[in-house]
């Protein structure tokens, strides 16, 4: 699917102004509910007309960061600014900010049309404005067909279409979308991205978009902030956390499969993979540390770096992810195409030195300064 | 499968429904035909036994002056209660569905007319009605006012009637509202909520429509009720003063067991009947169309 380019380009009110100014900024933003922090003195900005992803695990207060922007939740402390105004306890309409929700939230008594001029109508915006900017919102989404329909009568990507209407018809600034994908099966979900990202690019609306999906991070955001257990864990573009994560967490969360995060002791020559002393991957000593390296970094050789034993393999169709034992622990491998291993092969593994990470394990931090060891052919 | 074997499935499917049947058709169904037959014979005594006289019952019906005070009064009884009661069921249960301090407990206060015996109730609005002593009229005695006998006088009796029937009934519609208010999402309210929607906006465009169905099935036993609830009479006014506060299904217990005229009785029965069918699928047939069933 691909959305209708006509309408739009060029209308005045979604181009708010070309100097990158943020338009949201959260300053020491704090929520509690008795003992339960959801969201923990955490701030940002967000840049005029960017995509923000607000990213991390279930329960770690994405949800609660995007209604503090809305205004549908009260800040326990901190402030939060909106296009440079102080809109801590302004209601969710003085914010002018439109939403897309999980479930969506359509109303269901209500017709697809009558939906998504909801809005227009609280504001009395006359009726022949609002038919017109109706039809050109139905146009964007492409549910021109649809507007008689009742939600009950639509398929979870048209209902979807219905709230990204509803929001795109208010025409405000900044739009806010708690997992509007997440309802949709792969497929559509990966088109819709593409979809999002587009519209977003050509309304030039700044998107605030939660989602516990990496890898719709990852393709969507122009920054995303990574967030654990109501914290900033990093905030950076999506290859700043790609190619350097700050903590074991964020090394962790991005990427599938994940970094291999292995276990080094003090040995000979250097620091050794726990189990494999024999072989330095680092330079000095080892204990205490992690070392990070990504499967899809590793490289299968025939002889030279280190030992390992092949243990499993998933076929994915483009590639192939390996389970291999190295000394006392395991890592993941990804090697393109097939990859048919008999149980308990014996292989050699090779990474390059500036691939690797090196993390403090008491801290879960990055730790800085120490040089990875290249291998020997 | 065979036959035999069909037949037993059948076989157990009567069993299995005969005790809920028996019940339905020993309690409801045949005492409703015996009632519309009872209602076209004449009144049997020891000397002149019953007889079928065709729609000559009806026909005196139709000349009695307390039957037609007493529909008035019905009909007035259900003005007053049914739209009052659910408007105040439905306040009662936005609020406590709020946030509220100690809201356990106003629901609770709320609820409690409900659970009340009609007959209890009565006998506490018996007290506030009281002449001279009573609640009412010591409170306006403080402003001044004389005692007024609140259940003596014609002019007052049927809107005192009205006034503790709504008390005792709205705390039970609150229930269903209130359940039905907890299972709407609040998302819906957020997201008016952030288009700019006001509260009383929200309320009539996306809260009230979507309690629509509530509302119908509340409708119905609202109707049913101001028919059917006739407890109050017995302990507050037993009709009177001047049948001036008798309702239908008092006045038919009259005479079916004060007069015993039990033809006639049979016959008023069959018109209450009538009327409550009517009612009832004129409320299903007009507002179901306009009803949203999630
Ligand atoms: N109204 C509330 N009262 C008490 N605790 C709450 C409330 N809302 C959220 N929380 C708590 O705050 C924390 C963060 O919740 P939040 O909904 O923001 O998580 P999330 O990151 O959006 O998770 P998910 O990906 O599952 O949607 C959770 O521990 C949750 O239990
Ligand atoms: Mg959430």
């Amino acid at each position: 699917m691909v959305l209708a380019s006509s309408a739009i380009a060029g209308s005045h009110l979604w181009n708010s102004g070309s100097d990158s100014m943020s338009v949201i900024e959260l300053v020491g933003v704090t929520k509690a509910w008795g003992d339960i922090v959801a969201v923990d003195d955490v701030s940002f900005t967000v840049e005029d007309g960017s995509f923000v992803v607000l990213l991390g695990p279930s329960g770690c207060g994405k949800s609660t960061t995007l209604r503090l922007i809305a205004g549908l939740e009260s800040v326990t402390a901190g402030t939060v600014y909106i296009g440079g105004e102080d809109m801590t306890h302004k209601s969710p309409s003085e914010r002018r900010i439109s939403m897309v929700f999980q479930s969506y939230a359509l109303f269901p008594h209500l017709n697809v049309a009558e939906n998504i001029v909801f809005g227009l109508k609280v504001r009395k915006t006359p009726a022949a404005e609002r038919d017109q900017r109706l039809k050109r919102a139905a146009e964007i989404v492409e549910l021109s067909d649809l507007l008689h329909r009742k939600p009950a009568q639509l398929s979870g990507g048209q209902r979807q279409r219905v709230a990204l209407a509803r929001a795109i018809i208010a025409e405000n600034a900044i739009c806010l979308m708690d997992e509007p994908l997440s309802n949709l099966d792969a497929k559509l979900r990966h088109d819709m991205r593409g979809e999002i990202r587009a519209l977003q690019r050509r309304l030039g609306v700044t998107v605030v978009y939660v989602t516990h999906d990496q890898s719709e991070a990852m393709s969507m955001a122009d920054r995303v902030i990574l967030l654990r257990d109501g914290r900033i864990e990093q905030a950076g573009t999506p290859d700043e956390l790609y190619d350097r994560p700050e903590t074991v967490f964020a090394a962790g969360f991005i990427g599938t499969p994940s970094m291999n995060l292995l276990d080094l002791t003090d040995g000979p020559g250097g620091a050794g993979i726990s189990g494999l002393e024999g072989k330095p991957v680092l330079d000095g000593p080892g204990e205490g540390l992690k070392l990070g390296i990504r499967p899809e970094h590793i490289e299968i050789r025939d002889f030279g770096g280190l030992p390992a034993e092949l243990v499993w393999s998933d076929y994915l169709g483009a590639d192939t992810i390996l389970t291999a034992r190295v000394g006392s622990q395991s890592l993941l491998v990804r090697v393109p195409g097939r990859f048919d291993v008999a149980r308990g092969v014996s292989v050699n593994l090779v990474w390059a030195p500036e691939n690797v990470h090196v993390f403090d394990t008491a801290t879960g931090r990055r730790a800085s300064g120490r040089q990875a060891l290249a291998m020997a052919a | 499968m065979s036959r035999a074997g069909s037949t037993r499935v059948h076989l157990y499917g009567w069993l299995l429904l005969a005790p809920a049947a028996i019940l339905l058709i020993a309690f409801t169904h045949y005492p409703t035909g015996a009632t519309l037959v009872h209602s076209v014979f004449s009144e049997g005594t020891a000397l002149r036994p019953s007889t079928f006289v065709g729609l000559e019952n009806y026909g005196f019906m139709m000349g009695d002056e307390v039957f037609w005070r007493v529909v008035g009064n019905n009909f007035w009884f259900a003005v007053g209660t049914i739209p009052a009661s659910i408007a105040l069921a439905l306040l009662m249960a936005v609020w406590v569905n709020g946030r509220l301090p100690a809201r356990g407990l106003v629901r609770m206060a709320y609820f409690t007319p409900t659970i009340l015996p009609m007959i209890a109730v009565a006998n506490i609005w018996l007290f506030f009605y009281s002449p001279d002593i009573g609640l009412i009229d010591q409170v306006l005695r403080l402003f001044g006012a004389s005692g007024h006998n609140w259940l003596g006088d014609p002019d007052t009796v049927l809107g005192c009637i009205i006034i503790m029937t709504i008390w005792k009934e709205s705390g039970f519609f609150m229930i269903f509202y209130l359940a039905a208010l907890q299972s709407l999402p609040p998302e819906l309210e957020e997201a008016a909520k952030l288009e700019g929607a006001k509260r009383w906006y929200i309320f009539r465009r996306i809260t009230f429509p979507l309690l629509m169905p509530t509302t119908l099935f509340v409708l119905i036993n609202a109707t049913i009720n101001s028919f059917k609830l006739v407890d109050h009479l017995f302990i507050l006014t037993k009709g009177g003063p001047d049948n001036a506060s008798s309702l239908l299904l008092y006045y038919i217990y009259e005479v079916a067991f004060s007069f015993f005229e039990e033809a006639y009785a049979a016959t008023l029965t069959a018109v209450l009947l009538a009327v409550l069918a009517v009612i009832s699928i004129g409320q299903f047939a007009i507002l179901d169309k306009r009803i949203h069933y999630r």
